[in-house]
């Protein structure tokens, strides 16, 4: 038997992998949130809007999205060499809700992505992470030209559990989207100590 | 048949998309034998014996084409789906085949119940921070 390659040494360094799910309505940023940190371009499959989809993806107020991501699509980060996080954006539209099950099974926590224009939009994704028990936390993408609200009135408009952080964010930046990477996986600390606390006691 | 199908050899063009379903290439398989239904971020190792998987004549080219991907580097499912372009449920069949043949094994991510280990979260948080 020939052993080419593998003779070289050391075998291959076999990571740990954890997920984080980026979830909201249709062109509110979720692709664009996972390129900003993804060291790949977000590998996805997106087909251009056709008349059979029309009269599902209602545009008003997203005047500029042309196209709709009707798989999942999803990028990685290598954190060290043994330990790799891959960020799924959810199937924007209900039609593909089936895929949702599937993504969030052993998820880390998950990002919605909201837009103020339409607060409406993501009801659908925090009903289904609360259920689910998934920690999340609600980030505002703070497009151009949409009017800012504070955090605290998102929060209302939601009907969001108080410990549910609400940060703003620009799913563009790569700092700001660090930083919601960062409190996705600091409520999911926060809410496996409550769970572990709520058993002990 | 032959003279009737003849004529109508191009009645579809590219953008009829691939004309072979993909349970052809898993021969109308929708699970395999594999008990774990695999994650979308399991990973897949290539064993060191499988070195040469061309050889083995048991081998479709799509099996072939994920033993060398993931010798060049272990791979996700999903990360192998998006390169190869397949469904994700075909490369699950495909990766339970590889494990059968003892070419490939999987790295189950951490199961949820075990999920979040401390340790482990505070090291994503550093790690994202230092991006």
């Amino acid at each position: 038997m020939i052993f080419g390659r593998s003779q070289r040494g050391k075998p291959p360094v076999e990571p740990v992998t954890l997920k984080i799910l980026v979830a909201g309505g249709f062109g509110v940023g979720k692709t664009t949130l996972v390129g900003a940190v993804s060291e790949i371009r977000p590998l996805r499959t997106e087909e251009l809007l056709t008349e059979a989809g029309r009269p599902v993806d209602d545009l008003s107020g997203v005047e500029q999205k042309h196209t709709t991501t009707v798989a999942m699509d999803f990028g990685r980060i290598t954190l060290r060499e043994d330990l790799v996080l891959y960020l799924f954006g959810t199937p924007g539209q209900e039609r593909f809700w089936f895929m949702w099950d599937e993504l969030s099974e052993g998820a880390l926590g998950a990002v919605v992505l909201a837009d103020t224009r339409r607060l409406e939009d993501c009801f659908a994704a925090v009903d289904y992470f609360e259920r689910r028990g998934i920690p999340f936390l609600v980030g505002v993408n703070c497009f151009e030209g949409s009017a800012r609200y504070p955090a605290e009135t998102v929060r209302q408009a939601l009907d969001l559990d108080p410990d549910v952080p609400v940060v703003m964010c620009d799913a563009r930046d790569r700092e700001s989207v660090k930083e919601v990477l960062v409190g996705v996986v600091q409520h999911a600390m926060a809410q496996a100590a409550d769970r572990r606390r709520a058993v002990t006691t | 048949m032959s003279a009737d199908g003849q004529g109508r050899n191009h009645w579809f063009d590219d953008e009829a998309g691939p004309v072979v379903r993909p349970y052809a290439m898993t021969r109308g398989r929708t699970t395999s034998a594999a008990q774990h239904r695999l994650d979308l971020i399991a990973v897949v190792v290539t064993e060191p014996h499988a070195d040469d998987p061309e050889a083995d004549v048991s081998l479709s080219p799509e099996h072939v084409d994920i033993v060398g991907l993931c010798r060049q580097a272990p791979q996700s499912v999903a990360e192998l789906a998006a390169e190869l372009d397949l469904p994700v449920g075909v490369v699950r069949v495909l990766v339970g085949d590889l494990v059968d043949e003892d070419l490939v094994h999987v790295n189950r991510p951490v199961p949820p119940a075990e999920l979040p280990d401390e340790n482990i979260l505070r090291d994503v948080i550093s790690g994202l921070r230092a991006l």
